[in-house]
């Protein structure tokens, strides 16, 4: 790709780190749930660690301990993967979301952030970029104190057995879907968004009440994703992200305040005069 | 323990699985030709995967995910601070629950 690539700065990791802390309580007190179910499913505090820093995905991690018993005969063990890969599916669709504006980046630099990807840190880095930011390193950023703080949150849950008992009753069930409508509602520019808004949102309705588990995540985003390939291209203005890898953007390293500001900039991008119709590769994430 | 595996093979089958789903996607898209439908189809898909993700647990959840959402949505569009829409949201969905909702 010709376009230069976003940066990645120090200063951009440290935006990331505090656009995180208005979901730092409610993943902390999550972790602790975690750690708390651990214990009282017998592992041990080493394992409870190195299960929350290598697969680093709460709800998986939750479900996974559900089903988790001893011994772990095969079956066990391929249900709890089964369990965590089909929960986690949805990371398929968030990596394939990043890919116009990671895309002109090196592989080196992308792929590691990618082992960090997580819904907060996500939803944090695009709803930065459909505002004009440029710079990976809010990705980054966000990933590890979101990492380093799950990852350690385990600890004191694990030592002193079930500080919360129900995780239900002050609602953390509910703060990853409260942060994502938080997030949300800037992203939204205008009536174009509707159209897949609309799409997903009644798919992933049918879904939920036709299928168990969290399959309406799929079908859903996959269905609002179509039919935003099917618009026609419309004024830029309008786009939730802006066009990968200009290189005309300012780095907003040094820039914190682009957040809340307005939409700006991202007008640049002319109709797509390379637009095939049905192109055999309009199915983001038909891979999962 | 008997004859089941350790731990640490079930944590490390889910990790594998995990690293697979967070760099899968993002891999396939780059053998992906980026033409203007295909970018389209990806620009919508963030917007596409918080509705797919909030919509079915606001209708599961019940009166106490839709409280807690709404209040989220409200304070975010009149105030424009995360932290204080997070904390009204899951304070209002926390104080319906300890009435029993």
């Amino acid at each position: 790709m010709s376009a230069d690539p976003p940066p990645i700065t120090w200063a951009g990791c440290l935006i990331g780190m505090r656009l995180t802390l208005p979901v730092l309580p409610g993943i902390t007190a999550f972790s602790m749930a975690f750690g708390a179910l651990a214990m009282q499913k017998g592992l041990s505090l080493g394992d409870t660690m190195l299960m929350s820093g290598l697969v680093f995905a709460g709800a998986a991690q939750m479900v996974a301990m559900e089903i988790w018993h001893e011994p772990l005969t095969l079956p066990v063990v391929v249900a709890i993967c089964g369990v965590c890969g089909a929960i986690n599916l949805r990371l398929v669709l968030m990596g394939a979301a990043l890919r116009p504006w990671f895309g002109s980046s090196s592989a080196r630099t992308v792929y590691p952030s990618l082992g960090l990807m997580t819904d907060a840190n996500w939803v944090i880095a695009l709803r930065y970029h459909a505002e004009g930011g440029n710079d990976r390193g809010i990705f980054l950023g966000s990933g590890l104190l979101l990492w380093v703080v799950w990852t350690a949150a385990t600890v004191p849950a694990h030592l002193f057995g079930a500080l919360l008992r129900d995780p239900r009753a002050i609602a953390l069930d509910l703060v990853m879907p409260i942060f994502f409508v938080a997030m949300l509602v800037p992203m939204w520019k205008g009536l174009r968004q509707a159209v897949p808004w609309l799409v997903s949102g009644l798919v992933a309705t049918a879904t939920s009440q036709l299928l168990p588990g969290y399959w309406f995540i799929l079908t859903g985003a996959i269905a609002g994703s179509f039919a935003g390939a099917l618009m026609p291209p419309a004024d830029p203005a309008a786009r939730i992200i802006g066009p990968a890898g200009h290189g005309a953007e300012p780095c907003p390293g040094d820039e914190p305040g682009n957040l809340g500001d307005e939409p700006g900039r991202r007008g640049d991008q002319p109709g797509n005069p390379g637009d095939r119709p049905g192109n055999p590769g309009d199915q983001p994430g038909k891979g999962a | 323990m008997e004859d089941g595996y350790t731990p640490l093979v079930a944590i490390a089958g889910m990790a594998l699985v995990t690293l697979l789903l967070r760099t899968g996607g993002y891999l396939i898209m780059g053998r992906i030709p980026l033409t203007g439908r295909v970018r389209r189809g990806l620009e919508a898909l963030p917007g596409a995967i918080i509705i797919a993700t909030i919509l079915p647990v606001a209708l599961r959840g019940g009166i106490v995910a839709i409280v807690g959402l709404s209040v989220a949505a409200v304070a975010m569009a009149v105030i424009r601070k995360d932290l204080v829409a997070v904390l009204l949201g899951v304070g209002a969905a926390a104080l319906l629950r300890s009435y029993g909702f």
